[in-house]
């Protein structure tokens, strides 16, 4: 596998130019530039805030200096508070060609929008020559979410996902799990896990967290579980999405935009600290998705049954459909038919496979389906966080 | 055809992964068992004996008790086996009441 040498030593199996709104007004601006690149490495991702954020302001920064990013142009309006000198003085650090347009400096929609094609054009052209190098398993961060869940994606998806993340563990690569909020009664499962008891204790401090917060959002309802389905406790129906995670031990709790230091596995926390302020911690499924790519995904593995057709700006993402016939609808739309266990035509240690040889061949440049269809999805919105303490990332 | 699947070497249950009709047989470790009832996608059979207490194991790991005798090849649902976690909802109900 050939990947992209970054200044601070990460690789990218991707090498794309980011144009990024920093606040809605300049949404327009920013679509019409990338836009115009279509069918080429340029992705739209953006903060549609006016008032400052420090979750958007970190995000954003982990963003444009993510080891599959080769540049980034910023598109300002001019009035909106992001600090967009700190981000464009980041990018340029980081060794990354970086461009900075104030669309009411610069005279108008039309002005900005001419100025910012030529720079991406040129861009695009210096990022060609970036250090190409061999990446290895080690150098992968691999993230996973589930949407569009039905009664078999605990059964098929999920579960092989949990096996290649033990592959890539085993291997020293990095794997990333979250969705706290669906790991409700499996407090003293998952905490048993840790590698250290004070990494335990934050983990279990992480899901009553969650608790709490949904259970504010009115969306408090874990009962047990959906009996038509076959789910008989909360602690099944949490297992469900929880499998995901696989075996092995759990290396550290991260908050989006912490960079895993080391190789394992990692529980991404992304439901807000302190008083419920912004509305629902993530508010669809590239909301998560955005954030395990500021904290140093590669790609995304994402498991869906009732068929979700999303990518993402800046990483691939590698849709296992759990369901045989959303698969035989949209086959499209999925890289991996794990609803083959349903038919008896795979065992979950074979589509564990395939998910892993697929995160070697998309990490060596061929395309997942939704990359291929023009997927691009981006959302940031309003958080609040605490850092981390000091047991979540034990020695 | 094997309707049945077993999502972790470690567990007691096995996983319906195609819809059972009554009259459909299944062997399950070399004892044959003919089902009386309809069984959708995703629902529990006792892969071993289990005694009234004891852990049911789904994904390697305890997802309840059995809340009587279950023999292997049966069906365990609510009407057997129950929720061994203690609920957070007492620590919700303060935070929400002290706001």
């Amino acid at each position: 596998m050939q990947g992209y040498l970054r200044s601070d030593g990460r690789k990218g199996i991707r090498n794309v130019i980011v144009v990024a709104y920093l606040v809605e007004c300049a949404h327009h601006v920013a679509r019409e530039i990338s836009s115009s690149f279509k069918g080429q490495s340029v992705h739209l991702i953006g903060f549609p805030g006016c008032f400052p954020n420090a979750y958007a302001d970190r995000i954003m920064n982990a963003l444009c200096t993510h080891p599959n990013v080769g540049g980034a142009l910023l598109v300002s309006l001019g009035c909106e508070s992001f600090n967009r000198n700190r981000l464009l003085e980041n990018i340029k650090t980081s060794g990354r060609p970086g461009h900075l347009i104030g669309i009411q400096k610069q005279g108008g929609t039309r002005k900005a929008i001419s100025e910012g094609k030529e720079w991406v054009a040129d861009a695009l052209q210096q990022i060609e020559s970036v250090e190409k190098v061999n990446i290895k398993i080690t150098d992968l961060i691999i993230g996973t979410v589930c949407g569009g869940s039905d009664a078999t994606s605990g059964i098929t998806a999920n579960p092989a996902v949990g096996r290649a993340f033990d592959m890539l563990v085993e291997k020293k690569g990095t794997a990333i799990f979250e969705e706290t909020g669906e790991m409700i009664g499996l407090e003293n499962v998952m905490s048993q896990r840790a590698i250290s008891p004070g990494l335990s204790e934050e983990l279990r401090k992480s899901v009553e967290k969650a608790a709490r917060y949904y259970t504010i959002m009115g969306h408090g309802s874990f009962a047990p579980g959906n009996a038509d389905g076959g789910l008989t406790t909360i602690e099944e129906k949490s297992m469900g999405a929880y499998c995901k995670s696989g075996n092995s031990p759990i290396s550290g709790l991260i908050k989006p935009g912490d960079i895993p230091p080391k190789s394992g596995l990692y529980l991404m926390d992304v439901v807000p600290d302190g008083e419920p302020r912004f509305g629902f911690p993530n508010i669809s499924d590239n909301a998560e998705i955005v954030e395990m790519i500021a904290s140093g995904s590669h790609m995304i593995l994402f498991t869906t049954g009732r068929g979700s057709v999303v990518g993402s700006a800046i990483s691939p993402v590698i849709k296992i459909c759990a369901n045989p016939e959303t698969y035989d609808r949209m086959s499209d739309d999925m890289d991996i038919n794990a609803g083959k266990i349903l038919l008896n035509e795979a065992t979950l240690d074979e589509i564990g496979n395939e998910i892993f040889e697929t995160i070697l061949q998309t990490a060596s440049g061929k395309p997942s389906c939704s990359e291929e269809l023009g997927h691009q999805e981006f959302i940031l919105t309003y958080k609040t966080f605490e850092p981390i303490g000091p047991s979540c990332l034990p020695a | 055809m094997n309707k049945l699947i077993q999502i972790h070497p470690k567990d007691n249950v096995l996983i319906v992964r195609q819809r059972i009709v009554p009259g459909d047989t299944e062997t399950i470790h070399e004892k044959e068992i003919v089902f009386d009832k309809t069984l959708g996608l995703g629902h529990k059979i006792a892969a071993v004996d289990l005694r009234e207490g004891d852990i049911i194991i789904k994904y390697g790991v305890p997802i309840g008790s059995a809340t009587m005798n279950i023999s292997a090849g049966t069906h365990i649902h609510l009407h057997n086996m129950k929720s061994d976690y203690i609920p957070t909802y007492t620590l919700d109900e303060e935070f929400i009441h002290a706001k």
